[in-house]
């Protein structure tokens, strides 16, 4: 499994107790978009942060935060955070 | 024209009942919901009984969702979400795809989420206010139960919260019988709820209100109206009724457990002898003879009082109170009783829970007993017949209820219950 499918697949498991439809989630995908597609609480994506700060081990401030509005992006901001972590 | 209203749903969670059938087996059996908590030993307190509802993991998923039991620490959202939907669906009633603008929700609480709250705290201290996640809002907002009955139900019309301490029930079935009264609502989910456990309790046991001479005998420890009674014993819970007007219930052929006839809410004022912790009798008997008037009953229609009796110093007081009020002296006097004695004072819970006993007393034509009471205080053995008080249960046909409640800050409430004839 290359590196990007691990980080799909850990996203997902992630994100699963926030999703409000599960057949947009079944689709998951790059472009799937967490309130607009996974219909997603939007007071939620503050969990989905904290859990995945907590499974990366990173910190990841406001602004990133911020940009965390689907799949692709999240990836993105993970990814930089653990590579900042040296 | 004022419109009459009636209680067509009931719902319960209770230290010695979870769910209406339960309870009311409880309570026609005399049957103690108090238990001792080594917990409460464990933290030094005086008082290590009181009355917690048992409510396994899967009960909890029959009405939330993983996700809203996600970090989940509120026992008063579970317990008034719990007896609110149970109400709900007692009452025939669907949860509705729209918002219902004719059906709202006044239930009480006294506290929300104490629990997540210090949890919170610990957090916001050690500096991780990030940290704390999305939930710690709705589960401690003094809103937050009819925040989440409001939500899970659909309700469109008033969505509110009422607090008064141990009157809180008791008020929150007033202030929605004035909304259908007035035509505001049709039909209006009222009750309360009260969070448990340590940190609600240990003010009470700070000021030695509470019993510690039952730590070993936890069954025997709620003693309303005993000569032994040392204090109360706290509990927890919640209670509902769905409350609606005759005309919507008689509409959808809803089976109709009583009628609401009136009620009323007051204060002492802390003034003439009431204080922030006592009742000012005066304000006591002014609500009670309003609340009469109200309903426009006479005090000798008055078949039975459920009390609000703590198993303090209190009790003769409220007896006296009752008999100035309705002027009904000796054998007059009506049958009085108080669930306290099976389930403990359950704090802004109380007046609910009470009530929902209450109103099953009149729909089945009986009188539940008072357990532990078997040594009757003298200064109330002065005031009425020992008989007044069953010890066991009674069939006894019922047509008018009084039900009243008393809280700290001096405030009051009476409400009138009547068996429901067309």
């Amino acid at each position: 499994m290359s590196e990007k499918e691990t980080l799909i697949k850990e996203l997902r498991e992630i994100i699963k107790p926030y999703v409000q439809n599960q057949e947009a989630f079944k689709k998951l995908s790059e472009e799937t978009h967490f309130i607009t597609d996974l219909e997603i609480n939007s007071a939620n994506l503050v969990d989905i942060v904290l859990d995945t700060e907590d499974k990366y081990d990173i910190e990841i401030d406001n602004e990133s935060m911020d940009k965390m509005s689907d799949v692709k992006s999240a990836m993105g901001v993970i990814q930089d955070k653990i590579a900042a972590k040296g | 024209m004022e419109k009459r209203v009636v209680i067509t749903g009931l719902g319960v969670v209770a230290p010695n009942g979870v769910g209406l059938s339960a309870f009311e087996e409880a309570i026609k059996a005399g049957q103690s919901g108090i238990q001792f908590y080594p917990h409460l030993k464990e933290l030094g307190f005086s008082c290590c009984i009181g009355g917690m509802p048992e409510i396994s993991e899967e009960l909890k998923r029959q009405y939330f969702s993983e996700l809203q039991l996600k970090d989940f620490k509120s026992s008063g959202i579970l317990y008034g979400c719990m007896a609110g939907i149970d109400a709900w669906k007692d009452a025939g009633l669907e949860i509705n795809e729209q918002a219902d603008y004719d059906s709202g929700t006044v239930f009480g609480a006294g506290t929300s989420g104490v629990e997540k709250f210090r949890e919170a705290i610990y957090k916001l201290d050690d500096k991780k206010v990030r940290r704390l996640g999305s939930t710690v809002v709705a589960q401690t907002m003094a809103s937050g139960v009819s925040a989440y009955l409001g939500g899970m139900i659909g309700l469109g019309n008033q969505v509110t919260t009422n607090s008064s301490a141990c009157t809180t029930g008791t008020e929150a079935i007033i202030m929605g019988y004035d909304r259908i009264k007035a035509g505001k609502a049709k039909r209006m989910l009222v009750g309360s709820c009260s969070d448990d456990g340590a940190y609600v309790w240990g003010g009470f046991d700070a000021m030695r209100v509470l019993t510690y001479k039952h730590n070993d005998s936890p069954e025997k420890g709620s003693r309303p109206m005993s000569a032994s009674a040392s204090g109360f014993v706290p509990g927890s819970g919640a209670g509902a009724l769905v409350l609606e007007s005759l005309e919507s219930a008689l509409a959808r052929k809803a089976t109709i457990y009583a009628e609401v006839l009136g009620g009323e809410v007051n204060s002492g004022g802390q003034r003439n002898g009431g204080t922030m912790t006592a009742p000012n009798s005066e304000a006591v008997q002014e609500c009670i003879k309003r609340a009469m008037e109200n309903a426009g009953v006479k005090g000798s229609e008055i078949d039975t009082i459920n009390g609000h009796l703590t198993a303090t110093i209190k009790d003769a007081t409220e007896i006296e109170n009752w008999q100035a009020v309705l002027g009904l002296k000796g054998k007059s006097f009506p049958y009085i009783n108080s669930l306290k004695s099976m389930v403990g004072h359950g704090l802004s819970a109380a007046g609910s829970i009470e009530s929902v006993a209450s109103i099953l007393q009149l729909k089945g034509g009986y009188i539940f007993p008072n357990i532990n009471c078997e040594d009757l205080n003298e200064d109330i053995a002065a005031l009425i017949p020992k008989d007044k008080i069953p010890l066991r249960l009674m069939s006894q046909d019922i047509k008018v209820l009084a039900k009243a409640s008393f809280g700290f800050g001096d405030v009051n409430g009476c409400v009138i219950f009547k068996k429901y004839e067309e």
